[in-house]
């Protein structure tokens, strides 16, 4: 109370260093009474966690002084348990026991049970012979028609027409305010496979919806973190018309599989090897990071890639069963926030 | 094959065309189907008991074939060609004594009897959504699509429905409420129907009155609502919607008591075991779900299932209970033939217009004639 007061008045007088120790000393006053072994064992600092914490120290000065020492301290530590480890691994030798593996969320990652067993007949049988079966048997060449939202601004205007580079055999239209609806048995009759609409917000593409034709599966997807060629940084010259290879990771579950199927569609079946480009799709924790790279193989053991094409983030949000149609649809799949996301370590695709 | 069948007590359709049963107790699923005959358009739509000892399952595909798969034997036994792929996917079966009854799309319903080979047809309307059979009079039937209103026939009398809805009165714009029924139950023990719409609009229609408009309305959601499911007692409905929703509402007041959590794609198939407060959900997303209606969670005694393949229909066996973690392994059939007894031996208390049978109807025709008449003389008694 009282004497805290005038101790802390004092010291605000001194300088630094001496705070520190009327801190400490004050801090082993208070304790005094409650733990004397404690005192005994660390000359500096109370082993027993001090009834208040950093944060009740109210001036900010000394708090944030205190909680830097505390850091080094820890550092410390942990440096020393390090070399002490290493000291004991070093000793052992041959014998020491294998390095733990530190734990990261994907290693946490809670079993799905939709994950594909590559021998499971059903599944096959079952892709065999969906929407996507006539693509997969190299009957039909995908032709893809990219549009926007309503009246787009440039910089969604640039990432359509880049698409339109990567993607081989695609349109970019104009959409003229036309409802999708009508737009689809449109695109059917002139034979084409795929309808991808980039919805805009704000001036940046903000949505992507993804249409199979015929009459297969629409998914939509969230896009973030768009990256024009111009902001790219050390990338090579423009694609050329080769149709490019395309890369698929880590689509392990049923749903994964789906979308996996989804966007292999896109790009036809034979890929030339003589064009030296590939694109990939890279599933990480629900997010499929997408890129378009050119490699060249130095020699048998040095790859070279340079970084071309646009690149984005697509998240799911939802798959529906039929063209488009999102408000008398059938969905196979849909993002619900509450239920979906209350876990860190339970991922969908 | 035999005891596997045995033991399953929820069937399920696949759109693969796999009849796939799911023995609760063991927690696993069995699939019945041969290996070589299986494509896209053997995909199962409609499932029902073959006869009242479920001993029988008949199972309708796209194609236009009702199987039959006997649960004793675990084989299908027998196929029979009841239509074809122009007129539609079935959208119900139902078994009467002696005969089957099928509804298709386009609007065809036929009674095949055994033995005959002619049949009774019906059109119904245009596309039909949905056609259900009064668990209780099993002669009865109800059908209902897009733009095609509910109708109540009997199969006795094929000619004209016994019961039309009337759509409801023009909306605040004075716009046509559009009218597409999704779904359709017979409410036990009373005359009243209650539809589920494809405008998220659940109904409820009593043709003992003569009102032929609803006589209840409650909407859910923002979705189409695909499926609704009864459960035991009289005041409750299960409706899903094709966003994965599935909400129990209140019959007395239209209002929304609670909501299941878990589907994460369209509901296709809700089923209400008859005994236990158990509610039973399949959908696109591939998984068989028990949910439990007392405290709507997700029962732990059987986790969801999944399934590789798109689900369409399922039901429960009503026989097999479902057993808790107690007795492992072993299912107990419920004496449902004592059951049966028990309710035949009691009277039936008729209230106005339960039991219509012919002459009831003839005298209230009758009765109607002789009102209209009497309106008549005294109209000219006025005048």
């Amino acid at each position: 109370g009282r004497e805290e007061k005038n101790t802390q008045a004092k010291s605000k007088c001194k300088g630094k260093k001496e705070k520190k120790k009327e801190k400490r000393a004050e801090e082993a006053e208070e304790k005094g009474p409650e733990s004397e072994s404690a005192e005994t064992s660390s000359s500096t600092r109370p082993a027993l966690p001090p009834t208040f914490s950093l944060s009740e120290i109210k001036n900010k000065q000394r708090r944030q002084l205190m909680f830097m020492k505390l850091k080094q301290e820890k550092r410390k530590q942990k440096l020393e348990l390090r070399k002490k480890r290493r000291k004991e691994r070093e000793a052992l030798g041959d014998k020491a026991p294998p390095k733990e593996v530190p734990k990261t969320i994907e290693n946490q990652r809670v079993y799905d049970e939709t994950t594909v067993d590559p021998e499971d007949e059903e599944v096959a049988y079952d892709e065999g012979t969906d929407e996507f079966s006539a693509y997969f048997n190299k009957l039909i060449n995908p032709k893809v028609l990219i549009t926007t939202s309503d009246r787009p601004r440039g910089r969604t205007v640039r990432f359509c027409e880049q698409l339109a580079t990567v993607i081989p055999n695609a349109h970019v239209y104009y959409r003229r305010g036309l409802a999708l609806k009508r737009v689809i048995p449109q695109c059917i009759s002139r034979d084409f496979t795929y309808l991808m609409v980039i919805n805009e917000d704000r001036k940046v593409p903000n949505g992507m919806i993804l249409c199979h034709l015929p009459d297969g599966p629409t998914a939509h997807f969230k896009v973030s973190s768009v990256r024009l060629r111009k902001e790219m940084k050390r990338r090579g010259k423009d694609p050329t018309e080769h149709y490019p290879e395309v890369i698929l990771n880590n689509f392990t579950t049923r749903l994964g599989h789906s979308i996996g199927r989804l966007f292999a569609a896109l790009f036809p079946h034979d890929p030339q090897f003589q064009g030296r480009q590939v694109a990939t799709f890279h599933n990480q924790r629900d997010f499929i990071f997408f890129r378009f790279h050119r490699y060249i193989f130095r020699n048998e053991k040095k790859v070279g890639i340079q970084e071309l094409g646009p690149r984005f983030t697509l998240k799911l949000r939802s798959l529906q069963k039929g063209t488009f149609d999102s408000k008398f649809g059938e969905y196979e799949w849909v993002h619900k926030r509450h239920e979906m996301d209350s876990n860190r370590r339970k991922f969908h695709l | 094959m035999a005891d596997k069948s045995q033991t399953c007590s929820v069937w399920l359709g696949s759109e693969t065309g796999i009849l796939k049963g799911v023995s609760l107790s063991k927690k696993r699923a069995f699939n019945f189907c041969d290996m070589s005959s299986v494509s896209r358009d053997q995909e199962i739509c409609a499932l029902t008991w073959g006869d009242r000892q479920e001993s029988e399952v008949l199972v309708g595909c796209v194609n236009g074939s009702v199987k039959t798969f006997s649960t004793e034997k675990g084989v299908f036994t027998e196929t029979r060609v009841c239509g074809d792929i122009s007129q539609g996917r079935f959208t119900g079966i139902a078994v009467t004594d002696r005969s089957l009854i099928t509804c298709v799309e386009s609007g065809l319903l036929k009674v095949w009897t055994e033995g005959s080979a002619d049949t009774v047809e019906i059109n119904v309307g245009g596309e039909v959504c949905r056609m259900r059979q009064n668990p209780s009079q099993r002669h009865r039937v109800a059908t209902g699509g897009k733009e095609n209103p509910l109708k109540v026939w009997d199969l006795e009398r094929p000619d004209k429905p016994i019961f039309t809805a009337k759509n409801v009165a023009n909306d605040w714009l004075d716009l046509r409420v559009p009218v597409w029924v999704r779904d359709v139950a017979f409410i036990p023990d009373s005359d009243r129907i209650v539809t589920c719409t494809g405008y998220h609009q659940v109904r409820v229609y009593d043709p003992s009155t003569p009102q032929r408009r609803p006589v209840l309305e409650a909407e859910f959601g923002e979705y189409p609502l695909t499926t609704l499911a009864l459960p035991a007692g009289h005041d409750r409905v299960v409706v899903g919607n094709t966003h994965g929703q599935i909400a129990i509402l209140d019959l007395r007041k239209g209002l929304v008591r609670g909501c299941m959590k878990g589907l994460a794609g369209s509901v296709r198939g809700l089923q209400c075991h008859p005994s236990s407060p158990l509610l039973a959900s399949c959908g696109l997303d591939r998984f068989l779900r028990i949910h439990s209606l007392e405290d709507r969670s997700t029962v732990r005694l059987a986790p969801p299932i999944l399934f590789s393949a798109l689900l369409n229909v399922f039901f429960f066996s009503f026989l097999l209970k479902l057993v808790g973690s107690d007795a492992a392994g072993e299912v107990e059939e419920v004496k449902e033939e004592e059951r049966d007894e028990v309710w035949d031996s009691m009277e039936t208390v008729s209230e106005k217009g339960e039991k219509r049978t012919v002459e009831e109807e003839a005298e209230e025709s009758r009765e109607t004639a002789e009102k209209k008449e009497e309106k008549k003389k005294r109209k000219k008694a006025k005048k």
